[in-house]
């Protein structure tokens, strides 16, 4: 794509911004739009001609002076550049300066006098926005930067602008939260807030009061972690050298935690255990065992965490456990090791990485858990639970919250750095390109015991919970064991009336349908956007590549609740609002989600020679057409895998969402988590069945129908393809 | 012509620190075929990318056909390329391959198609359009990709190592087909290999590089006849150096011996003089005045004889057509010089 082309585009869409669409956001919606072009829905224009805006004419005046050159067919680079930079910077301050309430920064005072209270910025400003990327691009394009190629200009200018505005800029004020106090900077106050007994008290060695949320959160990580990797290993160990044939349930137990929404299991441990629970009575019934509140609390949130964190651990592990060379192990029996010693001296120093990853990954698992610790933590609050309560409970202090946000991301990249130390140093790779035909040596007999012992029980526990999801929905009251069949539950959820036409009456489709709308528009987003950066990351120079990266990685470690406090805190208020809307819940998702897509195709980019990419620069295709052509239709099945990945968490995501959903556009998990604060599991085990049975035909519905062109087009998709010279 | 198909002015390419190509600059004619040959690592594959467009030059100047290209993206340069993997485009079938340039080109489907048809022809392909590239041959393969190159008409032509993936016997039937087609169409090629045979037989003009710069450059001919230095010498073919003295117009001095010989000027004095092992015939010692010597190993070729003389000046390599009188091991021989090459510097 041609600079000239990509500044010409700029311009349209800066005219459209300031002529057309309204300039601030609307409180009334597409019905304010009848008041176009004047209250409302006024476009720039209409505001810098009645005097409102006076300040903006510089940024239009700025935007419009390279106009002239570009519709003579000229492209002054330099001149695009500045004037593009200078007016954005423009629109975002004078957003900042002039707030709600007038003039928010004194000092400008005599720059702008009496500039009247303005709102956030709407259509136009976004448009507009857009335009001026457009126009910095081209600008940079034309000076021989990215190749000179305006097309990769315009996508590293815009991906870096929205990174850094949903990424960076959430985080930043989270930080600048954390040192404010009544509007002024009290780095006092930080102190006071990081070092608060409510987070570091071990009040609980000593006395019956419960202990700080940070020990609390690093016991129940811990705990987690340590208890899912071995229950992991466990069945890791069985399934690859245990020569059990139990095959279709091992594989049901890893399939299923990733299409549940994380925490419906602690929705059956409350049936299963809780006051009224299954087993409870039972107890009570047969061995008079007094009914508790036992599950509320860390045990039943350990539980909760263990039950998703297991089978993720046993998938990790079993791929660990095959990787090892079966000739390793034959080579220490040759030697005359026995069976045990073959096992502790090879097998097991072998694994040692793969649980090492195990466990820290379960570890910042369970430190980003906010559904389980919420439905089951009782009085046992961890730092996501706190985060919470600070911005939503009776005390709404947002310092406060912004605080513990800044704790629970200190331990978060604290176990990420770990991990990158740890495995950054230690690799083995026992599998290499040579045939290795032995034969795994089977468990010794003693291990496999202890193995079955835990497994076995396990499971079916696992079968128990997942079972009472399965039945929940269709019974009377599940709770209080009454099991007659009913259809009361979906009936309340999802009724259906006829007149004229379908009317929805059931009390759950409102979130059903905002649900399946945020994830089927972020989904395609998120793969589109997550592939565009692999595609710039893998196969662009640029400079601030690493940065780019950096910064599409970073979303990935930040914990779902400070993602939501830090997005409420940063677009509640102009110059961009967002909250409340559904679009905040896709922008949401756009980027926790990014991550995983640009990871996937980074790993497919790695598989296609860049040949391919040169042949096509080389017959003319431009960065465009090459994408078009060979780089996205070779990219399919990571397509494919980005798109199921962010619809599915899309659906179950709960921590960071929250904080975001409002009346109008509620999200299905946080309805389930209010029908649980309600007592009313049934409906809420009935709502989260029609959730897996969404997902599951949407996953199956993307891969027949993304999935199926390529299998069709490519019998034999492997061309010899060898590395340049 | 008076404008050269591309013009090279103090080309420089680093990266880091290393400068790939270093300070390069020439010229290569129109419609010839010229090979860049050297060594791996010497920079001659740097230097097709950057004639491609691949590669942005961190200082100099290139132009293509008189048209300064050298901030030009690849997409830009109207030059066309055939890549050492060939890559062709694995999720399109041959037609679409060889039609892909013209269709982003901008051109219409059907007519893009009927050129490339047209093209598919002149290579002997036709019928494959409908295959997929992982269906053809190898050899068929490197076709698709000179016919993906050639139907966009492109003022240059690139090959990168293009015999490099084909069994011993294809090489030499495709480095004639392109050297047909390249003479046929009057087209100007640039061949990157690193095999001096390849280069001999195909090239009107040899660049030899060495650690990022032009060792030499001439023809075949010249580069192996004339070589400049022990490094070209050597490149080009094998060469026996020895250390001798130039006594003056044909007659030289070598472990002991003054020799008739035919030779190059070269100011009197001491020099290195490379003899190519075929340029050395072997004779009885007491037929003609020659370097005396000793046969410490003989082979024989087939179409050659191969040995290994000991001589005063040290071990002569001797090539000998297997027609010419064999001599065995152990066997004393006078080694007469038809050729020697007194080397410069």
């Amino acid at each position: 794509m041609g600079a000239l082309f990509l500044g010409r585009a700029a311009l349209v869409a800066i005219l459209a911004g300031v002529l057309l669409a309204p300039w601030h956001g609307m409180e009334s919606g597409f019905a304010g739009l009848t008041a176009w072009p004047s209250g409302d829905a006024a476009p720039l224009a209409a505001l810098l001609a009645d005097g409102t805006r006076w300040w903006l004419w510089s940024a239009v005046i700025l935007l419009l002076a390279p106009a002239p050159a570009l519709l003579a067919g000229r492209v002054p680079g330099r001149l695009l550049a500045w004037c593009s930079a200078g007016a954005i910077a423009l629109v975002f301050v004078q957003g900042y300066a002039v707030g709600l309430r007038g003039l928010a920064w004194p000092i400008l005072a005599p720059l702008l006098g009496e500039a009247g209270p303005q709102t956030a910025l709407g259509w136009g400003g976004a448009i507009l926005l857009a335009g001026a990327f457009a126009m910095l691009s081209a600008g940079l394009a034309a000076q021989g930067r990215f190749g000179g190629d305006a097309f990769i200009a315009f996508l590293v200018a815009g991906s870096a602008g929205l990174l850094l505005l949903f990424v960076f800029l959430p985080l930043a004020t989270i930080l600048a939260a954390a040192v404010m106090e009544d509007g002024r900077i009290a780095p006092g106050a930080l102190a006071t807030r990081l070092a608060a007994p409510e987070a570091w008290s071990l009040a609980c060695l000593s006395t019956h009061r419960g202990c700080g949320v940070v020990w609390n959160t690093l016991l129940l990580a811990t705990l987690t972690a340590v208890i899912s990797t071995l229950i992991g290993l466990a069945f890791a160990l069985l399934a690859a050298r245990g020569n059990v044939r139990a095959q279709p349930a091992f594989r049901a137990m890893t399939i299923l935690p990733l299409i549940t929404p994380p925490f419906v299991v602690s929705l059956a441990l409350i049936v299963l255990f809780g006051r009224t629970g299954i087993v409870t009575t039972a107890m009570w019934d047969w061995f008079d065992i007094p009914r508790s509140r036992w599950i509320y609390g860390l045990p039943g949130v350990l539980l909760a965490q263990v039950l998703a964190q297991a089978p993720i651990a046993f998938v990790l592990l079993e791929g660990a456990v095959r990787a090892i060379g079966p000739s390793l192990e034959e080579a220490a029996s040759t030697m005359g090791a026995r069976r045990f010693t073959v096992f502790r001296t090879v097998t097991w120093p072998l694994l040692r990485p793969a649980i090492a990853a195990c466990l820290l990954l379960a570890f910042v698992e369970s430190l980003a858990d906010f559904g389980n610790p919420l439905v089951l933590g009782g009085d046992f609050d961890v730092l996501s639970t706190r985060i919470f309560f600070a911005i939503a409970g009776a005390r709404h202090d947002p310092g406060r919250a912004a605080a513990l946000a800044l704790l629970l991301l200190a331990l978060t990249f604290g176990a990420f750095a770990l991990q990158a130390l740890w495995l950054g140093k230690r690799r083995y790779t026992t599998v290499t390109g040579k045939g290795d035909s032995g034969v795994p040596a089977p468990l010794p007999p003693g291990l496999k015991l202890a193995c079955g012992a835990v497994a076995w029980p396990w499971m079916v526990f696992t079968a128990a919970v997942y079972g009472i999801i399965l039945v929940g929905g269709f019974v009377h009251d599940i709770g209080r064991a009454d099991l007659s069949f009913t259809w009361r539950h979906f009936h309340t959820g999802f009724e259906v009336e006829w007149a004229n036409g379908p009317a929805f009456r059931g009390s759950a489709w409102d979130s059903l349908f905002t649900t399946i709308q945020v994830a089927a528009i972020s989904a395609p987003l998120t793969a589109g956007l997550g592939i565009l950066l692999a595609w710039l990351l893998a196969r662009q120079a640029f400079p601030g590549r690493r940065s780019l990266e950096f910064m599409t990685m970073l979303s990935f470690a930040i914990p779902g609740t400070v993602v939501g406090v830090s997005y409420i805190m940063a677009f509640n208020e102009p110059p961009v609002e967002l909250t409340g809307t559904a679009l905040i819940l896709v922008i949401c998702f756009v980027f926790r989600n990014l991550p995983v897509g640009v990871r996937g195709g980074i790993a497919a980019l790695a598989q296609i020679d860049k040949s391919l990419d040169e042949a096509s620069a080389t017959m003319g295709g431009g960065a465009f057409q090459t994408l078009r052509r060979v780089v996205l239709p070779l990219l399919r099945p990571a397509i494919v895998a980005a798109l199921a990945f962010s619809f599915v968490h899309a659906m179950t995501a709960v921590s960071a969402v929250i904080f975001l959903v409002s009346a109008q556009h509620n999200l299905a998990t946080v309805y389930i988590v209010g029908r649980v604060e309600a007592g009313e599991m049934a409906l809420a085990i009935a709502y989260s069945t029609v959730l897996i049975v969404v997902m599951l035909v949407v996953v199956l519905g993307i891969e027949r129908v993304v999935g199926r062109a390529q299998i069709g087009r490519r019998a034999v998709p492997i061309a010899p393809v060898r590395a340049g010279a | 012509m008076t404008d050269a198909a591309i013009r090279f002015t103090g080309v420089t390419k680093a990266f880091g620190l290393v400068r790939a190509v270093d300070d390069v600059t020439f010229d290569l004619p129109q419609g010839a075929l010229v090979t860049l040959l050297g060594p791996s690592g010497c920079g001659k594959t740097t230097t097709l990318r950057l004639v491609a467009g691949l590669e942005l030059p961190t200082a100099g100047r290139i132009e293509i056909e008189g048209r300064d290209v050298t901030r030009l993206a690849a997409a830009e340069r109207r030059i066309a390329m055939v890549f050492q993997s060939y890559a062709l485009f694995p999720h399109m079938n041959v037609l679409e391959n060889v039609s892909y340039g013209l269709v982003v080109g901008g051109a219409r489907r059907q007519a893009a198609e009927g050129e490339a048809n047209a093209m598919l022809k002149t290579l002997g392909l036709d019928g494959l359009g409908a295959r997929l590239p992982s269906e053809l041959s190898g050899g068929q393969q490197q076709r698709v990709a000179v016919a993906r190159a050639l139907v966009l008409r492109p003022k240059v032509l690139l090959f990168d190592e293009p015999l490099s993936n084909l069994d011993a016997r294809l090489r030499r039937r495709v480095r004639e087909d392109i050297r047909d087609l390249q003479k046929r169409l009057g087209l100007s090629v640039v061949y990157v290999t690193h095999d001096q045979q390849e280069a001999l037989a195909v090239s009107d003009l040899v660049v030899v590089m060495k650690d990022g710069r032009i060792a030499q450059k001439g023809t075949p001919h010249a580069l192996y006849d004339d070589p400049a230095d022990a490094f070209i010498a050597d490149f080009m073919g094998e060469a026996n150096v020895l250390q001798g003295e130039v006594l003056g117009e044909g007659r030289i001095a070598v472990g002991g011996a003054v020799l008739e010989t035919a030779m190059r000027a070269h100011p009197p004095g001491p020099a290195a003089l490379a003899v190519r092992p075929e340029s050395i015939r072997l004779l009885a010692p007491d037929e003609a005045a020659g370097l005396p010597g000793r046969v410490q190993r003989a082979a024989f070729l087939g179409q050659t004889r191969e040995y290994e003389v000991e001589t005063a000046a040290g071990t002569l390599f001797v090539v000998t057509p297997a027609a010419a009188p064999a001599w065995d091991e152990g066997a004393a021989v006078s080694c007469r010089l038809d050729r020697a090459i007194p080397l410069r510097g």
